[in-house]
């Protein structure tokens, strides 16, 4: 039986990673992340896990890195700046193809910004982030609790791939105290694959876990290619335009737009990549797209276009400090259907 | 009397250079494990530099870390899997300059992994230059005209900086003469030995002669080693030691 609980977003995440058999958590205080950790510093003893409080964001990436080598289900959480001083491990983890989960619980700015909500790290999330030629799969929930859902898959997908899987939360995701609904405990065995290292005798085959294509030398060029070709086959059908807690706002302002009669829809990408392209490729009416994100430079516009091929136009609404009111998203949404009905960008 | 090499040691890829101290350092670790009987169950982590190429020669589970991060990862390795013993094996660079955190923090926390260090002075791999361990007036790629001390500081020992921390070992050995390899094989059991006995971090220093980026023959780099380098790096125990 599922339970029905109030908590914070973060916390939701966190009781969702258990449940899901993480037994592995190393992190580093930073806000807004930080209940996280603090959940699961006295969580984790409870369910007969390890939880390290890391010396630093590399600490801790590269103790999930070990960690995953060794088969667990292993997670780290950060924000912002921590989060970028992940991106060597995040790369390390893809090179040697080992699943993880990395939380980023968004907050403003480029350098220190500060703890508010933010979406402006959509670009090094789904860019890659690191060196290398790779991407990484990315969920966005818009809520306490898909914070619990998305985390409670997200391994799952990992291991699917042998690919750490990012999850892209934010600020008031993870402060916003809501009802959730837990999902049950699964057990997650260390031996399941047999990547995982776990001691050699002299007649077996002894496990390395490196840089794939040290071993596999040239074929790895296909297998790269095939690798990513199975996950970007994977398209979410669920999907709206806004991601993560702009999707929330945006819901109401096109109830509130459609109240006044205008012909307003909602994309919503949970699965930032792949990008899901195919809910692009069902809206055949539309005449632009609006994009509503805490960020200044409108960070998703370039997936539509790509996602759309130029076909139509792409507008922004964009804020930082604040999420997006929602009655100014119902004037922009006005504004840019005016623009468009006059001929468009 | 017949010398025999460790079944772990699988000749198939060695590449260290003529007079190194990685292929000793490595036949011991392989020996220590057998000889305890715990070659099974143990997981070595390495990381990017010439100690990485252990991976190939030894017959263990391996991972194989970012630079700098081999403890860390290994710590991470061992807290999940707390029933395998779990080695780092990495280089003074890794250990005291990128890593440097990682080293003093393994420390504070007292973290219940094996530490293999080896200390050669300089950086190996990109082709001998400077690091936290280079002597004062040593010529490297990056210190052509010697290190200036004053510049760029002392050698950096590892038994000061751990002077105040409670782990269970702490030694340095050297990997060249016959009494000098014979003690740091001693070193290294008794690190598995605290180590098995989940006793905290077992530390074990090993200086090493490179004689490809030191620019000498391989005699005179030992010879290097046991009169130069022991002035700025002790030998012996310093933390939970009776090894003779």
């Amino acid at each position: 039986m599922s339970e029905r609980v109030l908590m914070k977003g973060n916390e939701a995440l966190a009781e969702a990673a258990l449940r899901a058999g993480c037994r592995f958590f190393a992190g580093y205080p930073i806000t807004p992340q930080t209940e996280i950790l603090e959940y699961l510093s006295w969580r984790m003893d409870e369910v007969g896990g390890s939880y390290t409080q890391a010396e630093s964001e590399l600490a801790a990436i590269n103790m999930v890195y070990g960690a995953a080598a060794g088969g667990a289900r292993a997670l780290t959480t950060s924000s912002g700046p921590g989060f970028s001083l992940k991106q060597e491990g995040i790369s390390y983890l893809c090179g040697s193809d080992l699943p993880a989960v990395i939380v980023n619980v968004m907050r403003v700015g480029s350098g220190l910004g500060n703890i508010f909500q933010g979406q402006g790290d959509y670009w090094q999330m789904t860019r890659g982030g690191g060196h290398g030629d790779y991407r990484t799969i990315v969920l966005a929930p818009n809520s306490a609790q898909e914070n619990a859902d998305l985390m409670y898959i997200a391994f799952d997908l990992a291991e699917k791939y042998k690919h750490p899987v990012l999850i892209a939360s934010d600020a008031a995701i993870g402060q916003s105290i809501e009802a959730v609904e837990l999902p049950e405990f699964k057990e997650h065995d260390l031996n399941r694959y047999d990547w995982a290292v776990r001691g050699a005798k002299m007649d077996e085959k002894r496990r390395m876990v490196k840089n794939v294509f040290y071993e596999m030398g040239e074929p790895y060029e296909d297998y790269l290619r095939d690798k990513y070709a199975q996950i970007e086959a994977e398209e979410p059908e669920l999907v709206l335009v806004a991601f993560g807690i702009s999707s929330r706002v945006s819901e109401e302002a096109v109830e509130g737009a459609r109240a006044k009669g205008l012909k307003v829809g909602l994309i919503r990408p949970i699965t930032l990549w792949p990008f899901p392209v195919k809910a692009f490729e069902e809206a055949k009416n539309a005449k632009a797209y609006l994009t509503n994100e805490m960020n200044l430079l409108g960070q998703t516009m370039d997936d539509i276009r790509l996602a759309t091929g130029c076909s139509v136009p792409v507008y922004h609404s964009g804020s930082i400090f604040a999420i997006t009111d929602t009655n100014d998203l119902i004037a922009r949404i006005e504004e840019v259907m005016e623009e468009v009905k006059g001929g468009g960008q | 009397m017949k010398l025999k090499a460790p079944d772990r040691i699988t000749f198939s890829h060695f590449s260290f250079c003529p007079g190194c101290g990685h292929g000793v350092a490595g036949r011991l670790i392989a020996e220590v494990a057998e000889e305890m009987g715990v070659a099974n169950e143990l997981i070595t982590v390495v990381d990017v530099a010439c100690g990485s190429m252990h991976m190939n020669d030894w017959y263990f589970d391996t991972v194989m870390a970012a630079h700098g991060r081999t403890l860390v990862t290994a710590i991470g390795l061992k807290k999940a899997r707390q029933d395998n013993p779990v080695l780092a094996y990495y280089g003074d660079g890794a250990a005291y300059a990128i890593g440097m955190a990682e080293t003093m923090h393994a420390g504070i926390r007292n973290e219940n992994v094996i530490a293999i260090v080896v200390n050669n002075a300089i950086y190996g791999m990109t082709g001998g230059q400077m690091a936290p361990t280079t002597l004062p007036g040593q010529k490297t790629t990056s210190s052509p005209m010697g290190k200036d001390e004053v510049r760029f500081g002392m050698p950096f020992k590892i038994e000061d900086a751990f002077s105040g921390f409670d782990i269970p070992y702490l030694a340095r050995g050297a990997l060249v003469g016959a009494g000098n390899v014979t003690r740091a094989k001693k070193m290294i059991k008794k690190a598995f030995e605290k180590h098995l006995n989940n006793e905290g971090l077992c530390y074990v220093e090993l200086l090493s002669p490179c004689p490809t980026n030191w620019n000498m023959e391989p005699v005179d780099s030992k010879k290097f080693l046991l009169e130069e380098m022991t002035k700025h790096f002790p030998l012996g125990e310093f933390k939970g030691g009776d090894v003779k």
